[in-house]
């Protein structure tokens, strides 16, 4: 903790006028972070990592791209064929975007497990929400770009949602589309988004370190650091550490990008889009499946509002409702780890998540339907009914004095 | 560690669903004939390849295009440069206008993407009973099963048609395609080409074939991207086995 010092007089000349090496000192090399935490916070680096491959890799891919709808397939394939490398970058740039999601997912279900959210991590928390928005967004328009039949055909149907909102429906559907269905416009100005979004993904990055700095890393123990002994300079403990999962990360990615490029996407979308032509079973990327999935468990139109608005409405709360979740739990302790019972429903919400995923990939048949529905009555139940009462119900365990404390009793 | 193995699992659990998404119409589970290329260090026979190739340019093409393929690339398959410009020029392509402005056909040189068959979809389509014969470039990727769906199919024809099936005139039943009714008649049968290379065109070893160039034509990429592969695991395993000694002794004094 010792605070930049440097003989170099150039360096110090600069770094009176514009603090960047003091910042950097201060934030990636000082930054006191908990001695306890688990491989479970490697995936923050690890999306951040993620999110700098598929710039550089994006990038690359639009100096050969065409956004044409009649050249945006065929020079999608030219990268694959006739560009150097070309279906190294386009595979990396494509088996990113799910790898994106699994590390970010992770480092979610880490974030419940471990309650993270909770106070004074609330703002932390929502930035991070509005990345995972903004990724959403993105990657639904990137899906696009190929211009394949699932490309084609997914933009119709998720667009098409948001004619269920009553009055301006229509309008914002239009909007989108920039004319009367999905064409050239479209393939247009979702192009221009996706080029812009993952810069606005940056800035919330920046802001979300920046939140993280202010109040400081959570750990598994859940309890704040109160003093020395409990935290740990970030480099070189955490600089190696991360590092080493990056390199364990990466031959994950690329086994996938190497041996089964083609494992997360649709064979479909290898078919270039016909308007005049709906493939049998339109399912969007499987990171969207579980919000799909809650959409379509809505079936019947109940006092005049018609299903479709009722699955919109659903869908987006169902992400909107974690904004609420510091407040939704009421529990005074933060890792589940001192929590029996939350542990449990973690576990079981986990689990709905992932059934939830499963249904939203198949067709609307019985018994999915059903199945799809009870989920996503639980998934519900989980923020708003279960997580109040459990803080009050629930007796914690006790917990350490400190992070030193408890860390020391392990090695003891 | 036993947290991350179960990561793993929940991270493969989420991929299952997503292929298991994935579900095709036909009916009868796809033929596996195990092909060359699978596994992790497989790559294409070019021996097939080539026969493959000779299956296309003399069946197939009649009717598919493959236009993503150029003529040029057929050197992958093992064709030498003389034959591709016989291939190429086997068929004529509209050039650009000559000096008087006149638009002429040429022969196609090694440079042209494979020529398309008829002129246009509307013509495929009018000299094939009304359905067209879609392009094989992708084949192999836009069907779930690839390769293994394109064998099965070719060897999928049933003459009488099965009981609670009805098939409409000028289709033809087929196990493995979506619904049945295939437009495209049967293509396959005993000594169907002579291979260049003498093996014997049994219709296994001519499915097997045509799937194989198929996929090639799909993936040209597959053995240059399945050995840089092995390359860059290499690396990353004892790149990443040293960042893990550095990590433990770096951390040795604060476990």
């Amino acid at each position: 903790m010792s605070g930049f010092q440097t003989n170099n007089k150039v360096i110090s000349w600069l770094d009176q006028r514009l603090p960047i090496f003091s910042m950097m000192q201060h934030s990636a090399i000082d930054y006191p972070t908990p001695r306890n935490l688990n491989y479970w916070w490697n995936f923050g680096s690890l999306a951040a990592f993620v999110l700098v491959v598929m710039l550089l890799t994006g990038i690359f891919l639009v100096m050969n791209y065409s956004s044409h709808t009649s050249l945006a397939f065929d020079s999608v394939e030219r990268i694959m064929r006739d560009v150097n490398y070309g279906w190294l970058i386009r595979y990396l740039h494509m088996n990113g975007a799910s790898m994106f999601f699994i590390m970010v997912y992770i480092h979610m279900f880490r974030n419940l497990y471990y309650g993270s959210y909770k106070a004074p991590r609330e703002v932390l928390w929502w930035v991070g929400i509005l990345i995972y928005l903004a990724m959403m967004a993105t990657g639904f328009l990137g899906y696009v770009l190929p211009w394949g039949q699932m490309s084609f055909w997914g933009a119709t149907v998720i667009t098409n949602l948001f004619s269920a909102f009553p009055v301006v429906g229509e309008h914002i559907v239009t909007l989108l589309w920039g004319g009367f269905s999905v064409d050239n416009p479209t393939l247009n100005r979702f192009f221009s988004l996706h080029y812009l979004l993952p810069f606005v993904i940056v800035g919330l990055v920046v802001v979300h370190v920046w939140a993280l700095h202010t109040v400081k890393s959570n750990n598994p123990l859940g309890v704040e650091m109160k003093g020395e002994a409990d935290s740990i300079p970030f480099h070189p403990y955490y600089t190696i550490k991360d590092l080493f999962g990056i390199g364990v990360f990466l031959m994950f990615f690329l086994g996938f990008v190497f041996w089964a490029p083609n494992f997360f996407g649709e064979p479909d979308n290898y078919i270039p889009a016909n308007p005049m032509v709906t493939p049998p079973h339109i399912v969007p990327e499987w990171y969207y499946l579980p919000f799909y999935a809650i959409l379509r468990s809505f079936t019947l139109d109940v006092f005049g509002i018609p299903a479709k608005l009722q699955g919109v409405v659903a869908m987006f709360s169902a992400i909107i409702i974690l904004f609420f979740l510091p407040w939704l739990d009421t529990s005074k302790v933060r890792s589940a780890k001192f929590r029996p019972i939350y542990r449990q429903f973690f576990w079981l919400f986990l689990i709905d998540c992932l059934v939830l995923g499963y249904v939203g990939g198949k067709p609307a048949e019985e018994p999915l339907v059903t199945i799809g529905q009870l989920c996503t009555a639980y998934y519900f139940a989980h923020f708003l009914i279960i997580m109040p009462l459990l803080g009050k119900l629930e007796k914690p365990k006790a917990l350490p004095a400190s992070i030193a404390a408890a860390v020391l009793k392990e090695k003891a | 560690m036993r947290k991350l193995i179960l990561s793993a699992i929940t991270a493969a659990g989420l991929m299952a669903s997503s292929g298991a998404a994935l579900a095709s119409g036909g009916g009868e589970p796809l033929m596996k004939p195990g092909f060359s290329w699978e596994g992790f260090f497989g790559r294409y026979d070019q021996a097939q390849l080539k026969r493959g190739f000779e299956i296309f340019n003399g069946v197939c093409s009649n009717c598919h295009g493959l236009r993503l393929v150029a003529y040029r690339n057929l050197a992958a398959v093992g064709l030498t440069e003389d034959e591709i410009k016989a291939v190429a020029s086997a068929r004529e392509i509209a050039d650009t206008p000559n000096d008087e402005g006149e638009i002429r056909m040429r022969p196609g040189r090694p440079s042209d993407k494979y020529i398309n068959p008829f002129p246009n979809d509307k013509a495929a389509a009018y000299a094939n009973g009304g359905a067209l014969p879609p392009d094989l470039s992708l084949m192999a990727k836009a069907r779930v099963g690839g390769p293994n769906y394109i064998y099965s199919l070719m060897q999928g024809f049933v003459e009488e048609v099965p009981e609670g099936h009805s098939i409409p005139e000028g289709k033809y039943f087929n196990k493995y395609f979506p619904g049945n009714a295939i437009s495209m008649p049967p293509q396959l049968m005993e000594d169907l080409v002579t291979y260049t290379d003498g093996t014997k065109a049994t219709v296994e070893q001519e499915a097997a074939d045509i799937s194989a160039f198929l996929n090639w034509a799909a993936e040209p990429e597959l053995n240059d991207r399945k050995s840089l592969g092995l390359k860059v695991m290499i690396f990353l395993a004892v790149f990443t086995a040293l960042l893990y000694a550095l990590k433990r002794q770096i951390w040795k004094n604060i476990h």
